[in-house]
């Protein structure tokens, strides 16, 4: 199982910096969605895969009886997926905002930042 | 302690409040000022406290230390803290005089104040996976201040900025899942004890690989720096200001609390890493500045440069060459926020950035040109401002730990500053206006003046008193660096005395 995970993360990495790489910011926004799952899966792997019960104590109990999953890993891929979910939104909105305005979504067309180059003036 | 959880709710409290009073402007900005005051005053209190009795620490929701959520202040922590208040209550005040009604109806307070809540929290929290957390909360806020105002140079910084800055969160967050799964814990202090009895070094190599990597995109490192001189010039000054002044400091805290608490920096590979990052972010960021004619721009490439001085202190790691990381984060917000400030008055006066199209303000506001040349002189380390001390320590620790090379890169990058700094000064004071019909340029009225000019005069007398009196502010760096360097006090604060 774990080395299902990890050629799945291996997976979605590759994909996620090939996306990047393109530098058309749509792209990104979809390799931003693949390599955060990527991450995520890497803790929920890092938290260790078992067949284990859900952590909750009997009544009365002051401990589990029997050997129980891991609820923290978990905890933190919850708190990352809600991070990065907003996250997402707002690049998603940001790019969308910088075609309305620039009337482009490739990166190596933004120059509106950026001193005028000689690049600039031979086009 | 009440006093770690006030420094939170400060910026937080601040933050709702000022959105709450968004339809009644002069409301808001008296929260604004009102809340960065409150912030300097509970920092200072904090500071007090920490330098008294030593590292205070506090767990969240009544778990204790290593299980819940621990805020822990050393004197590293507190320190940074009270240099944010004075930041705070330094670019609240300016905002006042140049933020757009409209960006302060849309939020520029209240996100202002959410930025200084993600960093005060990124320099308390005691727990690794709460920083990421705090560095969202930074991030995000500085993603909408950036691109308050929507304007097509804003939208485009904001893109290079924001997509950069993601892909570093994703590898921090890699790093804190990998080094949890190897230890079982997040707690900063609890990994202290956790990390050397690994047994593993590819996952102790690769878990600190994934967070050097993190936290050089966050401090703007050699080679993974451009986000900051695509973006810093772009958006309101009072926001420049604040990012040049705190952003890429909480990478560099976050550098140097992680490799000294959680690995050492010394480790084999990550120091030489480090080294040669340092000599290069020096080195790259000087030329990039040589290189531009906008003044927010120099100053951009600027703060690249001198985050290498503090990385290399921090890459030496000598107990001398800590003092002088220290030592110099103190003095460079200070600085380096002033002179995006002045740059600001420099824009009012003016009309323009462009150092080509402006000129002749010497003649015009001879009183500016003073409160340009003290943080300029102190950034190029001209005695005996405050960049001199912080200069000469790190070079100092360079030479005791025989890196010659890189004590002569500082030298050199400290001369090339020099360069840059007289360039904005010929250009923009010395040299008479391109237009000699506009020469005499815009007054600043009296609510302006006293808004824009406050906060410079008194970092410019904090930059002077820095300079003057370094004795203090020396041993509360000394402290500051041996409490990092053996953290038995930090380790015992949060989790208690152990046999």
């Amino acid at each position: 199982m774990e080395l299902a995970l990890a050629v799945l993360v291996g997976v979605l990495t590759t994909c996620a910096v090939y996306l990047m790489l393109s530098g058309n910011m749509v792209r990104f926004i979809f390799a931003l969605a693949l390599l955060s799952n990527a991450v995520n899966l890497v803790i929920f792997a890092a938290g260790r895969l078992t067949y284990a019960a859900p952590p909750l104590i009997a009544d009365g109990a002051k401990a589990p009886a029997d050997t129980v999953a891991n609820a923290l890993p978990q905890a933190l891929i919850l708190t990352a997926i809600v991070i990065g979910f907003g996250l997402l939104a707002f690049t998603l909105v940001l790019v969308h905002r910088a075609h309305q305005t620039l009337g482009t979504v490739e990166a190596d067309d933004m120059r509106v930042a950026e001193p005028a180059s000689d690049d600039d003036e031979a086009r | 302690m009440v006093l770690l959880t006030l420094a939170l709710v400060v910026p937080l409290a601040t933050a709702i409040l000022t959105f709450l009073a968004r339809r009644t402007p002069g409301l808001q900005r008296g929260l604004s000022v009102a809340g960065a005051a409150a912030l300097l005053a509970v920092s200072l209190v904090l500071g007090a406290e920490v330098v008294a009795g030593g590292p205070i620490a506090a767990t969240m929701g009544g778990w204790p230390a290593p299980f819940g959520i621990t805020l822990v202040a050393d004197l590293l922590s507190a320190a940074m803290v009270v240099i944010t208040g004075v930041i705070a209550l330094a670019v609240a005040v300016y905002g006042l005089g140049e933020i757009d009604p409209a960006e302060e109806r849309i939020g520029h307070h209240t996100l202002l104040h959410a930025l200084l809540l993600g960093v005060t929290g990124a320099f308390l929290t005691g727990d690794l996976f709460n920083l990421y957390v705090w560095f969202e909360v930074m991030l995000i806020a500085s993603f909408g201040l950036l691109a308050l105002g929507g304007r097509p140079d804003q939208l485009d910084g904001a893109i290079k900025y924001v997509a950069l800055n993601l892909v570093s969160t994703l590898a921090f967050l890699a790093g804190v899942g990998l080094l949890y799964g190897a230890t079982g814990t997040l707690n900063m202090a609890d990994l202290h004890g956790a990390v050397p009895d690994l047994d593993n070094a590819t996952v102790v190599f690769t878990t600190a690989a994934l967070l050097l990597f993190a936290f050089s995109v966050k401090s703007a490192l050699f080679p993974v720096f451009f986000w900051l001189p695509a973006s810093y010039h772009t958006p309101s000054v009072t926001t420049s200001a604040v990012f040049a002044a705190l952003l890429t400091k909480v990478g560099v805290y976050a550098l140097i609390r992680v490799f000294t608490l959680i690995y050492d920096a010394g480790m084999p590979l990550i120091q030489e890493l480090l080294l040669v990052a340092a000599g290069l972010t020096m080195l790259t960021g000087v030329l990039g500045a040589a290189a531009q004619n906008d003044i927010r721009r120099i100053l951009s490439f600027h703060i690249i440069s001198q985050i290498g001085y503090m990385v290399l202190g921090l890459a030496l790691y000598t107990p001398l060459a800590i003092v002088g990381a220290i030592f110099y984060i103190i003095h460079h917000i200070v600085v380096k926020a002033n002179l995006f400030l002045v740059g600001g008055v420099v824009k009012k006066l003016t009309g323009s950035e462009d150092l080509a199209r402006i000129g002749g303000l010497w003649a015009a506001a001879p009183w500016l040109g003073v409160l340009f040349l003290i943080p300029a002189l102190s950034l190029a380390g001209i005695p005996p401002l405050s960049g001199f001390w912080a200069k000469l320590v790190v070079i100092k620790a360079s030479l005791e730990a025989e890196h010659y090379v890189l004590a002569a890169t500082a030298l050199v990058v400290g001369l090339l500053t020099v360069y840059s700094m007289s360039k904005i000064w010929l250009e923009a004071f010395w040299k008479p206006h391109p237009e000699p019909a506009r020469a005499a340029g815009r007054g600043l009225d009296r609510g302006e003046s006293w808004a824009l000019l406050a906060p410079i005069v008194g970092l410019a007398a904090i930059t002077v008193l820095i300079g003057l009196v370094a004795a203090p502010f020396y041993a509360v760096s000394t402290t500051a660096a041996d409490q990092l360097l053996d953290p038995s006090a930090y380790v015992t604060a949060v989790l208690g005395a152990r046999p």
